[in-house]
């Protein structure tokens, strides 16, 4: 596998008349890799994907496509090929018919063209009967397997997705989330998922990017976007998290703003100092947080409250009020924290577990 | 109670139904049965023969229903044709455009045809609107293009676009724009995309539009009378004639079962291919 991008995005800017949807999108997607967009809705994730695949076109910026510019192609003629928010299936062809369309376009022989439809339909782990149904007659998880087989059949150098599975059930798109990566594992190639949500993000993809307001604020493994995130924004996109307003000091490293937070020794050495005088934001994630029994430490510790109690299935989440401040601690239900609302405890957190959000605000365009 | 309520739907229906029992039904039974009656008869009281369909063919009848679905056939496929871009443009383009285009296109219907068709007349003949001036500017003039078959086509296509425009851009309204996006991504061109997509999708509009205006065309006489002058005789004349200067009911009722067959056959075969609730915003 080459190490040239598959796709490069080089300064994508897409305005609609005063409103500039995109301001100068950068972006490499490796070949055989699964990139997932995630972002708010109006981050401007579907524009993107819609000149991506030729819908729209982009007010400047290049699009190339193992290096040949594709941003002028109409949408017909580039290698590539999306499954719709809506699927976006033929409801006058039956199955098979829809499967066999981009085939039927490219000149296939009939006999050829039946032959790897009912392939992909076992690829698809649909019955090869479904062949002659219409497709009103299919479910959902059915149609989604569907539109997928007829991606495929076009056999896209990039498969684009735009929010396919946003209508269906929770258990079913849990199944159809793995079965995505199954299949990306299976078939080898380039798959561009656009989602709102973060779950079906982090079940996916190898590289995940984070859109806010037109612009990437992050692009990184899913570990990386989760434990280190660059700012306040991802970090509260990517789930439950405790953020502490804090400057840097000259004798301890750091210094909390609104809560007292007793740092033992100093920041510097956990690497999470910031020069005295400086903004930033400690993060640390509600399941790297411990209650401390007395004669226990951390290197973080905070005084609080318990507040509230939720049982989330296989994990428990308290609520602990800390000067005002509420924090977030998630235990698994094995190690459930046996306290009632009113009680005082002590929070306690590792400095490996926390991490120090440096944020620059983006200079104005 | 119960035993009435149970024949609620029918009570109901009973008054419409003998309407058209009388006004419908009737009517058609009396011609059916004089068109199997001899010649320049006016009673059915007696013996039945077919010597009407026997005339037809003898006397060159059928030419005039040739003529009249050969011509409906020709101004309803130019409609599809010309009426295809713009209810297109009407159901996916114009927006608030598209009142304005239907206000002016049913403004039309408020005029009586035939007054409409002289007016036409008035405008294409020699010495008329258009001649007349650019005669009289530029010393160029030319005969009339009235009074023969392509003006009579021209004048069906005139006057039965509304029935295939609406029902046309009903139908490609119909078309959901996603399929058309989904089949240009997976690489079809536009023709393409019109004869897979489009045209299966919006056959229901295609199908009434086309069926409105063919059987329309089928009975006109004011366009092959007015703007034609008569330049070929169309079967609803023949008829016509039949009935009264021929003083031959059964001919006539016999071209009239001959051209109702021959229409309701087509609209009854158009119609069962359709699904018409789809049209009618029914949900399936």
């Amino acid at each position: 596998m080459s190490t040239d991008p598959i796709l490069r995005l080089d300064g994508i800017v897409k305005r609609f008349g005063d409103f500039t949807a995109l301001h100068g999108i950068n972006l490499d997607i490796t070949e055989g890799e699964f990139l997932t967009i995630v972002g708010p809705s109006g981050s401007g994730k579907s524009t993107l994907i819609r000149l991506l695949v030729g819908m729209d076109e982009v007010t400047s910026g290049e699009i190339r496509l193992r290096g040949k510019r594709i941003d002028q192609t109409p949408a017909n003629e580039r290698p590539t090929c999306m499954v719709f928010q809506s699927l976006a299936l033929f409801p006058h062809m039956s199955v098979g018919q829809n499967i066999e369309f981009p085939l039927k376009i490219q000149g296939v022989p009939v006999t050829d063209r039946k032959a790897r439809a009912l392939e992909l339909l076992e690829t698809l782990r649909l019955p090869t009967s479904f062949y002659d149904k219409r497709i009103n007659q299919c479910s959902g998880g059915e149609k989604q397997r569907v539109a997928l087989a007829r991606a495929l059949a076009f056999d896209p150098e990039i498969l684009f997705f735009d929010e396919p599975l946003s209508a269906l059930d929770y258990r079913l798109r849990k199944t159809l989330e793995k079965e995505l990566k199954d299949l990306h594992n299976r078939t080898g190639k380039t798959f561009v998922y656009i989602t709102h949500s973060l779950e079906e993000a982090m079940v996916m993809s190898d590289r995940i990017a984070i859109m806010k307001e037109g612009r990437f604020e992050q692009i990184a493994v899913a570990d990386e976007i989760y434990g280190a995130p660059v700012s306040r924004f991802v970090a509260e996109f990517m789930g439950e998290v405790n953020l502490f307003d804090v400057t840097g000091a000259a004798k301890t490293g750091l210094e909390a703003q609104n809560v007292e937070i007793n740092i033992n020794g100093n920041a510097a050495d956990l690497g999470l100092a910031l020069n005295p005088g400086n903004p930033g934001t400690l993060m640390v994630r509600p399941e790297f947080v411990r209650f401390l029994p007395p004669g226990e430490t951390a290197d973080f510790i905070v005084a609080g409250k318990m507040h509230a109690e939720y049982a989330l299935g296989s994990r428990i989440q308290y609520e602990v009020e800390a000067a005002g401040k509420m924090l977030t601690v998630e235990k698994l239900r094995e190690d459930r924290f046996m306290g009632k609302p009113g009680d005082k405890v002590m929070l306690g957190f590792d400095g490996e577990a926390a991490h120090l959000i440096l944020e620059s605000p983006h200079g104005a365009d | 109670m119960e035993r009435i309520d149970r024949r609620l739907g029918f009570l109901s229906a009973l008054p419409l139904g003998v309407v058209l029992a009388l006004s419908f039904l009737a009517p058609m039974l009396v011609i059916a049965i004089f068109s199997v009656m001899p010649q320049k008869v006016f009673s059915v009281l007696n013996m039945p023969d077919f010597s009407s369909f026997g005339v037809i063919i003898s006397q060159g009848y059928y030419k005039s229903l040739l003529w009249s679905l050969g011509m409906a056939a020709v101004s309803t496929f130019m409609l599809l044709i010309i009426c295809w871009p713009l209810a297109y443009g009407m159901a996916k383009v114009f927006n608030r455009f598209t009142l304005v285009l239907t206000i002016a296109v049913v403004m039309t219907l408020f005029v009586s045809e035939n007054i409409r068709l002289f007016g036409w007349v008035l405008t294409l003949m020699k010495g008329g609107l258009f001649e007349g001036h650019i005669r009289h500017w530029t010393g160029i003039g030319w005969d009339s293009p009235l009074y023969n078959v392509s003006v009579i086509v021209f004048g069906l296509v005139y006057v039965y676009l509304p029935f295939m425009l609406f029902p046309l851009a009903q139908g490609i309204s119909m078309v959901p724009d996603d399929a058309r996006q989904a089949a240009a991504d997976l690489g079809a061109s536009r023709w393409r995309i019109l004869w897979e997509i489009d045209l299966p999708l919006a056959a229901p509009g295609i199908v009434i539009g086309s069926l409105l205006s063919f059987v329309l065309a089928a009975g006109a006489t004011a366009e092959s009378k007015i703007l034609g002058g008569q330049a070929v005789i169309v079967i609803s004349d023949d008829i016509e004639t039949a009935f009264t200067f021929g003083q031959n009911w059964p001919l006539g009722a016999a071209l009239s079962l001959i051209l109702i067959g021959i229409i309701g056959g087509l609209a009854i075969y158009g119609v069962s291919r359709v699904d018409l609730d789809a049209i009618m915003g029914r949900k399936r």
